[in-house]
């Protein structure tokens, strides 16, 4: 086997190959990146819809919380085949690289609503009293004194969420999706060692995740010393 | 004209009654104590007042200008007239003292901002917090940051000031740098709502003293009378209690 793949290295680490995972790499990334920032996006408004009281938002508030109990109990996998055949009828010709960003920002959005909405209840009600009772607006209570306490309850989760989800996407390649996962399926198909192939998927997705991490851990300790 | 008018107020969480028909009234600059058992409504009056806690009947006026409780823009008036100061330091956590004290006026009250920090600085020196002005909240110990409170509460110019047992989470030994922190605010002309359970304090700056039960104000008169002389039971038997020890 060692022979084999000593024999393949050449060849494997040729232009056409480097090119081809760094392409299925920048799929995952993309996926991942583009899909929990509007995720991020909209599970903040999700999560602060929440915390209001006013009855004219009633219906939206509503709608977010099925919205975050609904999608957070359906498997990833499930949430890719129901928009693909949402999708390819209503838009044809959308990519599948397309779907599962949309797939991605669905499910994110869920989950990162409610790491957000328990980021944003650890703030003590006086906090949110005192600021009250200084007639600062919900807005300004908000921007002003709840998220800046609430980052460091967020941030972590938030960054575990995302590194899990760099992992997670490799399920698109049951869509046909060329990410990661399925371009090691295709190397190895195109009669490249396993070893080598999934060897070098590894590599990759370690490379793309650990560096998230440590920045997540970075900010966590400035956030901790502010 | 009184300064503030309290007539009949009542308020409830759930359907549990915690104010009934409340009605105490004060003078321009005047200093009201309010004193009584845990549970008797005096904390929920002060929260009713400045809006935290919706009233379920009775009115609020203000040097005669009646207050809506139901309307934003009328609590929010009342608001820039009245500040409070909690039991819970609620000095914001992300923000240093100095910020703590000028981000009213210059988020709300729109004043330029070199103005806002010279007011703050004159007032943290007033109640000996200056050299901490860069600090956070969780460097400073419970009664610095009880100073540094009132010193917010201050900075809005407020005519009435609200003071909710801002002594009952300290330190015996650091009541008192609060409690000198207040007895030099009493002859500014300020009119002030104390909730306190420290007697001699509140007897000695108290213009009148209203005694509190379920609720409802038992009686209400001046520190000499409810202290030596009440004519409710009820407040004898709390007065006597509490300085007994």
């Amino acid at each position: 086997m060692l022979e084999q793949i000593a024999e393949q290295i050449p060849l494997f680490f040729g232009y056409h190959n480097m090119v081809f995972i760094l392409q299925a790499a920048g799929r995952t990334l993309g996926m991942t990146f583009v899909g929990c920032s509007v995720g991020f996006a909209f599970g903040f408004l999700i999560a602060v819809l929440r915390q209001t009281t006013l009855p004219v938002l009633f219906l939206p508030r509503l709608l977010g919380i099925a919205y975050v109990e609904i999608f957070r109990r359906i498997p990833f996998l499930v949430i890719l085949f129901i928009v693909l055949f949402v999708i390819e009828p209503l838009m044809p010709g959308t990519s599948l690289f397309g779907i599962a960003t949309v797939s991605v920002c669905l499910l994110s959005t869920a989950f990162l609503s409610e790491i957000i909405r328990s980021g944003l209840e650890s703030v003590p009600m006086q906090q949110i009293e005192g600021a009250t009772a200084l007639n600062l607006s919900g807005l300004q209570t908000l921007f002003m004194v709840i998220l800046p306490q609430s980052w460091k309850v967020i941030l972590p989760p938030a960054a575990a969420f995302v590194v899990m989800f760099i992992k997670d996407t490799s399920l698109a390649s049951q869509l046909g999706v060329i990410e990661m996962t399925f371009a090691g399926e295709m190397l190895v198909n195109r009669g490249f060692s396993p070893v080598l192939g999934f060897g070098v998927v590894l590599v990759c997705y370690f490379a793309m995740s650990y560096p998230l991490s440590r920045l997540a851990v970075r900010l966590e300790k400035r956030l901790e010393a502010s | 004209m009184k300064h503030l008018e309290i007539r009949g107020l009542s308020s409830a969480y759930g359907s549990v009654r915690v104010l009934r028909d409340v009605s105490l009234d004060a003078d321009k600059g005047e200093v009201v104590s309010l004193i009584g058992p845990s549970g008797s409504g005096k904390s929920t009056l002060l929260r009713v007042l400045i809006g935290l806690t919706p009233p379920t009947a009775g009115e609020v006026s203000i040097a005669s200008e009646r207050v809506n409780y139901r309307n934003r823009r009328s609590v929010k008036a009342v608001r820039d007239r009245m500040s409070i100061v909690f039991q819970q330091y609620n000095l914001f956590q992300n923000m240093t003292v100095l910020r703590n004290v000028t981000v009213a006026p210059i988020k709300i009250k729109k004043r330029p901002r070199a103005e806002a920090e010279a007011n703050a600085m004159a007032l943290l020196e007033r109640v000996g917090m200056a050299e901490r002005k860069d600090a956070y909240p969780d460097e400073l110990s419970g009664g610095q940051q009880q100073r540094v409170a009132i010193a917010r509460a201050l900075a809005t110019n407020p005519e009435i000031l609200l003071l909710d047992e801002v002594t009952s989470a300290l330190d015996p030994e650091r009541v008192n740098e609060v409690l000198d922190t207040i007895r030099a605010l009493t002859s500014e002309g300020i009119t002030m709502l104390i909730v306190s359970h420290e007697m001699a304090f509140v007897r000695e700056v108290s213009t009148r003293i209203a005694m509190m039960d379920e609720g409802r104000i038992v009686e209400c008169g001046s520190p000499a009378r409810i202290f030596d002389s009440p004519t409710k039971a009820r407040t004898r038997d709390f007065v006597s209690k509490i300085l007994k020890h």
